[in-house]
């Protein structure tokens, strides 16, 4: 009687971990049946590296290069941002603030990442976007910058939170070994601590990254959709995610409009994964 | 064997509430789910609540998402009434039939798009012409319209808009469905009308455009004419109700069969006295005396 159970709860706790797998694989290919379906009408080339996105022209032209470059800007200038705050933070909380201190930084950072997107996307819009305007003498305040800084504050708790803790696990005795030959504490936070926990720290910043570029309601908010080709980053930039939210509801089922936002699911899908990808290979570096 | 007894009670319960639930859903006919256009969503959510205080054992959920998600609501069968700010498509006409619901049209409320710039600037007014040439991209300072020499920020509704569609094809193609003018990349797709208030009244080389209802004194509206020599009418409600205003639309009600029951006395009410009154303390221009 006991051996049943023990087996069953064993098989039903193992499901639980491929249906995870399982729910991964199914979202793919149910992105790539609608996705794929858009190179019927459309090529790959076409696609990719057409400049005009213009999906309700005759006929319509389906070229997603201002939104991936709209996306890559946003999200670059999210990171330079937020990896050099959330480093500093991190070694902070690590290394440096007391106990107490450690405990409400802590506390504190990780609530900023409870924060709804939206309510950032209206703090930006409201506060950020008038300064970015009169800072830069700017048309509008609704530029890739603005998403940039709203995206930095995103991405910036789960940066910290993992950074932090591949700093704590920095063996003491090489914090130890380090101060012992007289080196400073500032000089073993960079010559050792630090690239001890590289790899980590490589991983946070993945991460981050990886949820900066799927963010979409704050991005919608904030960066004034213009679908150009971006120059600069203080101009509008139109971003991937905010293309498929804003035009999902119109879409026609079954149409090329709506294989077209599905193929973009599935270039951010793609992303993510490789994001995703790289931020295991650092983590498993660190094992060997 | 206490936790045996507990999950199958948390089951039991479970299963009573889901049949129940589903029950329920069936036989209820006095509710009504309507979803559409955004423009109406404060519209249809007076209705529904004066209808409610009239009717009390009727409940509507009024939803918005713009246009085409009620109307992509209304194929999929799961609303009764698609508010919708422009006419459905052949294409989605079609898609309705295929699916089994054979949309009928009420036209419910007049809108009058008005548009609007930064108080400050010079401008007056604008022709079709001039305004197409502005969101195409083609006119794009502002002295080129009698402004002063200032790069135009062009202001547009994102594409779920019934909004964006209405001025893509009355204005910029100018009642040309399959015209071939286009926004340009560089104008901004705002998710709201009231981002474009926002953004409007604080930039000076802005210009964009909303329904009458959202106008406010932090933006100017200017004076708009179909023909290059004029006449340029001011937006308002009797410009609109005479119909000498160029840019209005018929709001609009899709349901996927010939009203019945509830949705009836809902239509009807909406298109009765009181309901077109309604329209007009909401700041929508009301239907007329059948013109």
């Amino acid at each position: 009687m006991r051996k049943i159970r023990e087996f069953v709860i064993e098989k039903i706790i193992l499901l639980n971990g491929f249906a995870c797998i399982l729910f991964v694989i199914l979202i793919f290919f149910f992105l790539a049946k609608d996705g794929l379906a858009l190179f019927r009408f459309v090529t790959i080339q076409d696609f990719l590296f057409g400049t005009l996105w213009n999906p309700l022209a005759e006929p319509p032209q389906f070229g997603i290069l201002p939104l991936l470059l709209g996306s890559l800007v946003v999200t670059l200038g999210a990171a330079i941002i937020a990896v050099p705050l959330g480093m500093a933070c991190a070694v902070f909380i690590g290394e440096i603030a007391p106990r107490w201190m450690r405990e409400v930084l802590k506390a504190g950072v990780e609530l900023l990442a409870a924060i709804p997107s939206i309510v950032i996307g209206f703090i930006g819009m409201t506060m950020l976007g008038p300064v970015v305007k009169n800072l830069f003498h700017l048309p509008t305040g609704l530029t890739a910058l603005t998403g940039s800084l709203a995206l930095a504050f995103m991405a910036i708790p789960t940066m910290v939170s993992i950074m932090e803790d591949s700093i704590s696990a920095v063996p003491r005795s090489y914090k130890e070994g380090s101060l012992a030959l007289g080196a400073t504490h500032w000089q073993t936070i960079y010559r050792v601590i630090i690239p001890a926990a590289s790899s980590g720290i490589v991983a946070a910043i993945m991460l981050g990254i990886g949820r900066v570029i799927g963010e979409t309601m704050a991005v919608m908010m904030l960066t004034g959709n213009a679908s150009v080709l971006p120059k600069t980053i203080l101009a509008p930039v139109r971003t991937m995610t905010a293309t498929v939210a804003a035009e999902m509801g119109e879409t026609v089922r079954g149409s090329e409009h709506y294989f077209a936002l599905f193929a973009i699911g599935l270039v951010l899908f793609g992303i993510t994964f490789f994001i995703n990808f790289l931020a295991d290979m650092a983590r498993h570096r660190k094992k060997k | 064997m206490k936790t045996k007894l507990l999950l199958s009670g948390i089951l039991a319960v479970a299963v009573l509430f889901c049949t129940n639930f589903l029950v329920f859903a069936k036989e209820n006919e006095n509710s009504i789910q309507i979803k559409g256009s955004d423009t109406m969503v404060n519209l249809g959510q007076a209705w529904a609540e004066e209808f409610m205080i009239e009717n009390p054992q009727t409940s509507i959920a009024v939803t918005g998402g713009g246009s085409g998600t009620g109307v992509a609501a209304l194929i999929n069968g799961t609303c009764d009434i698609a508010e919708t700010s422009r006419e459905m498509k052949p294409r989605e006409l079609e898609l309705a039939r295929k699916n089994g619901h054979d949309a009928q049209e009420f036209k419910v409320a007049i809108d009058a798009l008005a548009v609007v710039v930064h108080p400050s600037n010079p401008v007056k007014q604008l022709t079709f012409d001039q305004l197409s040439g502005i969101f195409t991209g083609k006119i794009t300072n502002w002295n080129e319209v009698g402004g002063n020499d200032q790069k135009i920020l062009a202001l547009s509704r994102d594409r779920n808009s019934g909004t964006h569609v209405y001025f893509l094809e009355h204005i910029l193609r100018k009642g040309n469905d399959k015209g071939p003018e286009q926004f340009a990349p560089e104008v901004l797709m705002l998710p709201s009308s009231q981002a474009i208030i926002d953004e409007v009244s604080q930039s000076q080389s802005a210009i964009g455009y909303i329904g009458l209802g959202y106008v406010s004194p932090a933006v100017k509206a200017v004076a708009v004419s179909k023909a290059n020599e004029g006449p340029f009418v001011l937006p308002s409600l009797d410009t609109a109700m005479n119909k000498t205003y160029p840019v209005a639309r018929p709001l609009l009600f899709y349901t996927g069969r010939e009203p019945q029951g509830t949705v009836k006395s809902f239509i009807d009410f909406v298109l009765s006295k009181k309901g077109q009154e309604i329209v007009r303390t909401m700041d929508f221009v009301p239907l007329g005396d059948k013109a």
